[in-house]
């Protein structure tokens, strides 16, 4: 292809685009809705699997030293729970410590007045790596001498795993059947924007325009046009994550949910409309025009 | 060069439209191809062009062996021979100009080779006051007139008219062919396809007559039986 054939090409992808307003409209939205649907559910996968992991990261152990062991004796056993593998971390919480906890956390009641911290034992905050494996983790904790007892929220900690793992899993599938659909309704749509211009294709090959060539503007037809697609999503996308993160945070007042800004979101949505919005243009324009060739 | 040897065609088990043709169209020759509805006139032409090929036999033109062609090679042959309809299967929306440059772009011609060239296309086919109107504003004989000079833009060395005169009044059918015939003048050779015995006769020139498929006559003087 001759280099002074490039302005041509763009020239005619452009023009194609005006001349076929209506359809290029089309394909835009179909384009955009799609993009729109995934990038709504992507990120509210992602603000979801951030949440859960933040939960996660509250879901703690509670470790109890052996009351007959002396206050030293006891912040040693940190050195042995932190030693197994799935520890992320264990605190030494003294029994002052904790009384002072409970008395804070309930300060409005008076349940605890007159209660001496001696009633309390020494303990370990403990979080853990990998959820999943709580029962091996608690085993092992249990094997550590001076340990007294654990009491771990199982049935809290296998939610949450169960959770992510259902959010990941619905996340794949849902993501990718979007895809395909978009990619099928785009195609569709270019298809019918090729039929529209039969004519014109059906002269170029007449007078000996080369397979390629006869492709090539229709290619850069549909790569501007997934390349708009993307833009007009993107920033529809922004526009109404922000809308709908300012409404949820005015509502939610006791700060149940927590949004990420969306420009934490931005780079890896850019790359992926992008991404998208070639895939879908080119592939689809480039697989359409395969059905006209045959003259 | 136009050489058939012993082609036959077949679109389907049972239709024979070409039953062993043989001719030979020399290059810068004008030739009528004549015969009635269904005899084989645009199987003919689609075997030139690429468009089909033939069952049986050979068929040569311009270089090319259109029995073994590469599908790759077929824009390149196309690129020899001009084709005129009679439905002109002129591109509506755009203008008379973008009509007949579009041909050369679709062959990767430069800009500059596209602004010399149209507009001394249009002048010999007589468009040149009407480049910026579009198809559906022209008359019939001016939408074949459009039709001709996008055949001829790209300098083939052969055109073929398929009842370039069919949808037109004899005097303006007159004028179509005085147009060819200058066209061939000028070196092109031209082979066209048309029912009018009035206007074969009037111009005497050699007549390729076919019928049910095979070549009944073939003679120089503009007269033909069937
Ligand atoms: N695509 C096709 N499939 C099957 N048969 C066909 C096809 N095209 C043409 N034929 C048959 O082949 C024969 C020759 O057709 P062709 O179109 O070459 O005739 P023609 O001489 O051009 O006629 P006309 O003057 O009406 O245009 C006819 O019997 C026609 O019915
Ligand atoms: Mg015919």
């Amino acid at each position: 292809m001759k280099i002074n054939n490039l302005g041509y090409l763009i020239k005619e992808g452009i023009r194609g685009i005006f001349l076929h307003g209506f359809m290029s409209f089309a394909a835009v939205c179909v384009t955009v809705a799609c993009l729109l649907i995934v990038g709504t559910f992507s990120s509210l996968m992602y603000n979801l699997s951030i949440m859960v992991e933040d939960l996660n990261k509250t879901n703690e152990i509670m470790v109890y030293v052996d009351e007959n062991l002396s206050d030293a004796e006891a912040r040693s056993i940190g050195t042995y729970i932190n030693r197994i593998e799935n520890v992320q971390q264990a605190t030494f919480v003294s029994r002052e410590q904790a009384l002072e906890d409970f008395v804070a956390e309930y300060g409005e009641s008076n349940i605890f007045d007159g209660t001496d911290a001696s009633y309390l034992r020494h303990r370990f905050s403990v979080t853990l790596v990998d959820n999943h494996l709580l029962e091996e983790t608690t085993q092992a904790i249990r094997g550590i001498s001076g340990v007294a007892d654990i009491s771990a929220a199982y049935e809290l900690a296998e939610g949450f795993s169960t959770l992510q793992d259902v959010l990941q899993i619905a996340s794949v599938v849902v993501v990718t059947v979007l895809l395909i659909v978009s990619l099928l309704i785009i195609s569709n749509t270019v298809k019918l924007a090729m039929y529209d211009r039969r004519d014109e294709i059906a002269v170029m090959k007449m007078v000996g325009a080369t397979n390629g060539f006869i492709r090539l503007p229709f290619v850069v037809e549909g790569f501007i046009l997934g390349m708009l697609g993307a833009a007009v999503a993107f920033a529809a996308e922004w526009i109404m994550y922000d809308a709908l993160v300012g409404r949820i945070n005015a509502v939610d007042s006791l700060k149940l949910f927590s949004f990420v800004p969306f420009t934490q979101m931005m780079l890896p949505m850019v790359a992926t409309f992008a991404a998208a919005g070639l895939f879908v243009g080119v592939v689809g324009s480039w697989t359409s025009i395969r059905k006209f060739m045959d003259v | 060069m136009i050489e058939f040897t012993n082609v036959t065609k077949s679109y389907s088990v049972g239709t024979h439209a070409l039953r062993g043709v043989t001719m030979q169209i020399e290059d810068g020759e004008f030739a009528f191809l004549v015969g009635p509805s269904g005899s084989g006139k645009s199987t003919i032409i689609k075997l030139i062009t690429g468009e089909l090929k033939p069952t049986s036999g050979t068929v040569h033109v311009n270089g090319y062996s259109l029995e073994r062609i590469r599908k790759r090679e077929v824009p390149y042959l196309r690129r020899t021979v001009g084709v005129v309809f009679q439905d002109f299967r002129l591109i509506e929306t755009k203008t008379v100009y973008d009509n007949v440059a579009f041909a050369m772009r679709a062959i990767g011609a430069r800009t500059r080779e596209i602004r010399e060239r149209v507009p001394y296309i249009l002048e010999l086919v007589g468009l040149e006051t009407k480049s910026r109107r579009h198809p559906t504003e022209l008359s019939g004989g001016e939408q074949q007139r459009l039709a001709i000079a996008r055949a001829l833009v790209n300098n083939p060395s052969t055109i073929i008219a398929d009842e370039p005169t069919g949808n037109l009044d004899p005097a303006r059918s007159y004028e179509i062919m005085t147009l060819l015939q200058e066209i061939n003048n000028l070196g092109t050779t031209m082979l066209v396809v048309t029912h009018e015995r009035d206007l074969v006769e009037r111009f005497s020139k050699r007549v390729i007559a076919i019928n049910e498929g095979v070549v009944v006559h073939d003679g120089m003087d503009g007269y033909y039986r069937l």
